[in-house]
């Protein structure tokens, strides 16, 4: 689709320019400044350089925090992204047990992130929660306040009952925009179930399939309070992933320099693996235009 | 239909994808019902016995949180925030939207791109300088703080949305009105909103579901006076750590609103998650 030059469009969007840089570039400019800088209190800053960042790359805390953050990510889109799927598939079509599911799937991405966080906590614990009480009774120890692997399967579980919706309304909204004539023609050449999947269903999903991957990679990169209030970021250091250990850093122990060089690091990570997104989302957009 | 075999032949294909179904549903809702039950037990039935069903059933704890103005009014401090974002988001994002779905100009993409890297950025970077920007402009611990804290993970999401709603619309149609005489903001307010009020509504909802959702930026951000339910919540956890009946029904009262206006945007809610530039 073709449109027209226009620079006057800038007018329109000027608005949002502004809002979303105050938002956003000057609280990053005073990131970049604190990055450079130390302070013992007061309003006194001593220029510092790369320090702060020297130090950081060499502390153990930042490297074991990335690593299990990106472990958990690829976790989670290990399971969300295939349950999802089948998920959608398993949907019913139309009629009003399409609207209850839609309804009734859609419920976890309303709770608020500390509220999944309450009912996670309440839900596992060994003396008050089902989960826990079952787990105990059928012989398995099971405290994902004291043990880090527990800690590890819930936290997971937990991100799979509020995100795995989100990748089966989208696969789901895929699915229905594909013309009945393709199953049609499926039918006629007496297609297994399979291939429709694969060569009709999948390519067609393609699209939505992207961003939900880019939607639950980045949440999950930047997830903090669903595990905040389930585990505190433990046992020890068990579950503090990035955001966890950057806001420990930054408003816990007002460690104003470091906090923000580390703070710029994530972001740059994220950036970059938005660019990555990006440019893999325009390319498929202008594939598909072209076919 | 497409599954139009011999009914023996259907029949456990049907099966299995029910299956599928109803265990995926009951993993969504066993804690949700969990929750739901707790907060109808007083707190010694949760702390002693161990029951399905509230075994007393009682309203005790929604009583404490409806008479109690540090608990209820978390719920009025969030509305009014959460209804400040969604109003502002959608007043910036309906002209940009319109920009971005009509016209090429100078630095579209990448000012698209950046904005895209806001609803990517991790809320916790911001957290420390939105601490310290609102509080030297004297904004802390207001509602409005939060609102605009907000648009910057709901102003792209609502341009984005937007966006692609906008762009199914053709282009013939704003053609037509401005030889037939109309000024652009006659044009974009009289019948170019009329026509995307699908898409206007399945926005409001989604800046109000993120924003409802929020907390990190909404505890950082205040106090007392805008103190949102949420953070009051996790006070109460650290606080007592007790008051399992109370939390739960604190819980639960957060889901209602959302369950409610996912009710009004049930056929659009899969469309508007799809929408962006896909």
């Amino acid at each position: 689709m073709d449109k027209p030059v226009n620079q006057r469009a800038w007018i329109l969007v000027l608005p949002v320019v502004v809002l979303v840089a105050f938002s956003s570039v000057i609280p990053m400019m005073t990131v970049v400044n604190y990055s450079f800088q130390d302070t013992f209190g007061g309003n006194e800053f001593f220029w510092v350089g790369l320090d702060w960042y020297r130090e950081l790359l060499q502390s153990e805390r930042l490297w074991d925090a990335l690593g299990r953050q990106i472990l958990f990510s690829v976790i989670i889109l290990l399971i969300e992204i295939p349950l999802g799927i089948l998920v959608a598939l398993c949907m019913p079509k139309k009629g009003w047990t399409a609207s209850l599911y839609l309804v009734l799937i859609a419920l976890p991405l309303l709770i608020p992130y500390n509220v999944v966080g309450t009912i996670w906590q309440i839900f596992g614990r060994s003396d008050i929660g089902l989960l826990g009480r079952v787990v105990s009774d059928m012989g398995i120890s099971y405290n994902y306040a004291q043990n880090a692997f527990d800690a590890w399967v819930t936290v997971i579980a937990m991100d799979v009952w509020h995100w795995t919706s989100l990748v089966a309304l989208l696969s789901y909204a895929g699915l229905r925009s594909i013309p009945n004539a393709y199953y049609q023609a499926a039918k006629i050449d007496q297609a297994s179930r399979w291939s429709v999947f694969r060569y009709i269903e999948l390519p067609k999903m393609r699209g939505v399939l992207i961003i939900a991957v880019l939607l639950r990679f980045m949440d999950s990169f930047m997830i903090y309070t669903e595990p905040f209030v389930l585990t505190g970021g433990g046992p020890g250091n068990a579950t503090t992933f990035l955001s966890i250990d950057l806001v420990k850093m930054a408003l816990g122990q007002f460690d104003l320099g470091p906090a923000a060089a580390f703070s710029l690091m994530y972001f740059l990570v994220i950036l970059f693996i938005s660019y990555v997104f990006y440019t893999v989302m325009i390319t498929t957009d202008k594939g598909e235009a072209k076919q | 239909m497409r599954e139009d075999h011999a009914a023996g032949k259907r029949m456990p294909k049907i099966r299995l994808s029910a299956v599928i179904m109803i265990a995926y549903l009951l993993f969504l809702l066993v804690p949700i019902y969990w929750l739901v039950s707790m907060s109808f037990k007083s707190n010694s039935e949760i702390l002693n016995s161990f029951t399905l069903f509230p075994d007393s059933f009682t309203f005790k704890n929604y009583q404490t949180i409806l008479t109690d103005p540090s608990w209820y009014m978390g719920y009025v401090n969030s509305f009014i925030y959460v209804s400040l974002n969604t109003v502002i988001a959608l007043l910036v994002a309906l002209p940009a939207a319109y920009a971005f779905s009509r016209y090429r100009f100078y630095g579209d993409n990448h000012l698209f791109f950046w904005l895209l890297t806001n609803r990517m950025a991790p809320p916790a970077v911001f957290a420390l300088p939105f601490f310290q920007l609102y509080s030297s402009v004297s904004l802390f611990d207001t509602h409005i703080a939060v609102a605009l804290a907000h648009c910057l993970f709901n102003v792209p999401l609502a341009v984005w949305i937007l966006e692609g709603f906008m762009r199914g619309i053709p282009r013939e149609i704003d053609e037509t009105a401005f030889i037939d005489g109309y000024g652009f903001a006659q044009f974009f307010t009289r019948i170019f909103i009329p026509m995307i009020t699908p898409g206007i509504g399945v926005t409001a909802f989604f800046c109000f579901m993120f924003s409802w959702v929020e907390l990190l930026l909404s505890r950082t951000l205040t106090s007392v006076d805008a103190k949102p339910i949420t953070a009051t919540m996790t006070r109460t956890v650290s606080a007592s750590g007790l008051d399992w009946g109370v939390l739960a029904a604190a819980g639960v009262l957060t889901i209602i609103p959302g369950a409610i206006v996912i009710y009004f945007v049930r056929s659009y809610i899969a469309k508007g998650f799809a929408m962006g530039r896909v």
